[in-house]
């Protein structure tokens, strides 16, 4: 009688799970559908001609439909972001590694925080406290080497890859 | 089980040959005809219910005139909208309506939760009628912001932005999920064609929710401006044509107000932001969410760390889940709890002020304020709900329904017995 129950139950327990497994496989298409599209994916890489670009000026270029930020930065710009001490950085990194070459900052123009364009590109933006860029929406501080140093974003301005082709040509991606 | 009995008593034979096969009539009938029995002595903010589902009916036909206009493309969304504001026939009228309907739905259905608040309804025997209710605001927040998506205006875009970071907050699975719901790394086409899907698919979800809604309502009826249960037949009333008529005349007291926004006033509500294309390079100064969310914005930005911020702001509105829980006082109403009323006009001038202080710029005393506010908002759920049902003392609670107006002529309590009853 007991051998029969068990057998029973295995044959339930076998339904149900190829049931669940069934079902699991059904929705996952409708599911996965959401994500980016192959079209989407195919990361198209930029190449920006920077050679135009005084010391002081920064050029913003549109790479996977996000602002990329470039900024060739000033003597002062690179001593004051490579003076601050590590520990009172909330995502703590050095100057140095957050660029291929001293003068050249690449990063991401999308505020960690919920996703706005900082200001600080154009001439006449405010550059918020700490002479970078300043979230007009939540008020997030970023310094001169795209680091977070007051507000609500938890981290530094994303780097996205890139590569100095030439002096004069970057590639984003 | 029960036998279905043979015929139904209809005197229209036509209604009465239907309702025997498919008792639909019945079922009107016993939802808001004759055979539904309410309380007397409901007062006016009992409108608001029927009100909502009357804007809800509103908002789904212009909403479905607007969709046989409407491009969800980007290169097309806001020039298509452009056009049924200046070509399509009656084109400006119906978006309008449906602009302004939004923001009515959420005055209609904050004044229903304000009303519950006050006289307790979310307590049991009602905890999952007010649960459900909860469900129906949660879906009607998410419509609107999908909706507002659409015109594909300034404020739309960097609304939709910063709304669906909020679940990069997520540890680990933050970012894909992210890039799940916008269908690519940033707010584009992918991400406008499903939002524009999801926003005609959650109104019919509404109404389905707003069915069990009722369902939950009908098992124990109304509650009532004095809180207690009704005790016999002397404390009912039937639906119709009481409260049919009280309806109707709530509604067409709304109804003139709502006309007074669309035809004078149609932009007051709205952002003049979002008569600007969407540009994905440039954010504007200042992002607002539409009035609606602001209190919940306030709260959001009150917290100066991403993750906490996000779950401030859900929690907010998740503690609605678990109030009937969080407030263990038997009496309902507020008219019978002299503490409770202070903290009860206070919650709603603390709502009031989160409400204004999230379009403000969030620096200096604003910022202050809107911390103060966030903390207010917590501590009443939290701490004084809880509090109040072991330090306060209610009044006496009337026998029955019937038993102040027949022994005090109050007209306060009594005012919507019917007088020159046939």
């Amino acid at each position: 009688m007991s051998k029969d129950k068990s057998r029973r139950d295995f044959i339930v327990i076998a339904s149900y799970s190829m049931g669940a497994v069934g079902t699991g496989a059904a929705i996952w298409p409708i599911i996965d559908q959401m994500n980016p599209a192959a079209d989407t994916l195919a990361m198209s890489s930029t190449e920006v001609n920077i050679g135009a670009l005084e010391i002081g000026q920064a050029l913003t270029v549109k790479w996977r439909g996000k602002p990329v930020f470039i900024r060739r930065r000033t003597e002062t710009e690179i001593n004051d972001s490579r003076k601050v001490s590590l520990e009172i950085l909330r995502d703590p990194q050095a100057d140095e590694d957050r660029v291929q070459k001293d003068e050249w900052l690449v990063v991401m123009g999308v505020c960690t925080h919920l996703g706005c364009v900082p200001l600080g590109q154009k001439v006449g933006d405010g550059k918020g406290d700490y002479g970078g860029w300043f979230c007009p929406c939540h008020g997030s501080h970023y310094d001169a080497s795209g680091r977070i140093r007051k507000g609500p974003a938890p981290q530094n301005l994303e780097i996205p890859p890139y590569s100095f082709i030439s002096d004069n040509v970057l590639k984003i991606g | 089980m029960k036998i279905s009995p043979p015929e139904s008593q209809f005197k229209n034979p036509i209604i009465n040959w239907i309702d025997t096969r498919l008792p639909i009539f019945t079922a009107m009938n016993e939802a808001v005809g004759t055979e539904h029995p309410t309380p007397k002595n409901l007062n006016y903010w009992w409108n608001f219910g029927s009100l909502a589902g009357v804007v809800l009916v509103i908002m789904i036909i212009t909403g479905i005139a607007l969709a046989m206009n409407y491009t969800a493309h980007v290169d097309h969304a806001f020039d298509s909208v452009e056009r049924i504001m200046r070509d399509v026939n009656g084109g400006w009228l119906i978006r309008y309506i449906h602009m302004n309907g939004a923001s009515f739905f959420f005055i209609v259905v904050y004044i229903h939760m304000a009303r519950n608040l006050y006289y307790g309804s979310y307590k049991a025997p009602r905890e999952l009628l007010w649960i459900l209710g909860v469900v129906i605001y949660l879906l009607m927040m998410a419509t609107a912001f999908l909706g507002y998506t659409l015109p594909w205006g300034q404020m739309s875009f960097w609304g939709a932005t910063v709304i669906t970071n909020f679940f990069s907050v997520i540890p680990f699975v933050g970012e894909p999920i992210v890039s799940w719901l916008l269908g690519g790394y940033t707010v584009d086409n992918p991400t406008l064609n499903r939002f524009y899907a999801l926003h005609y698919l959650l109104p019919f979800v509404i109404a389905g929710v707003i069915l069990l809604h009722i369902v939950a309502l009908h098992r124990f009826g109304s509650n009532n401006p004095l809180g207690i249960d009704v005790k016999n037949d002397k404390d009912m009333i039937p639906f119709h044509p009481y409260y049919t008529i009280k309806d109707f005349f709530g509604l067409s007291v709304f109804l003139a107000i709502f006309c007074v926004f669309v035809f004078f006033v149609p932009n007051l509500l709205g952002h003049p932001e979002n008569y600007v294309p969407a540009d994905p390079l440039s954010t504007p100064a200042h992002i607002v969410p539409e009035w609606y969310l602001s209190p919940f914005y306030a709260i959001l930005r009150a917290v100066p760390d991403k993750l906490l911020g996000v779950l401030a702001m859900f929690g907010a509105i998740g503690i609605l889940f678990i109030l009937p829980w969080l407030d263990r006082s038997p009496v309902r109403s507020a008219h019978f709890r002299p503490m409770y009323k202070v903290f009860y006009w206070l919650f709603i001038i603390n709502m009031l002020a989160l409400g204004y202080l999230g379009v403000q710029n969030p620096e200096g005393i604003y910022l202050i304020l809107g911390r103060a506010c966030t903390a207010w908002y917590f501590i009443h759920f939290l701490i004084i709900i809880p509090l109040l049902n072991v330090i306060e003392t209610p009044k006496a609670l009337p026998k029955s329904i019937s038993d102040p107006i027949f022994s005090s002529g109050s007209s306060e309590l009594g005012a919507t017995t019917p007088r020159g009853q046939k």
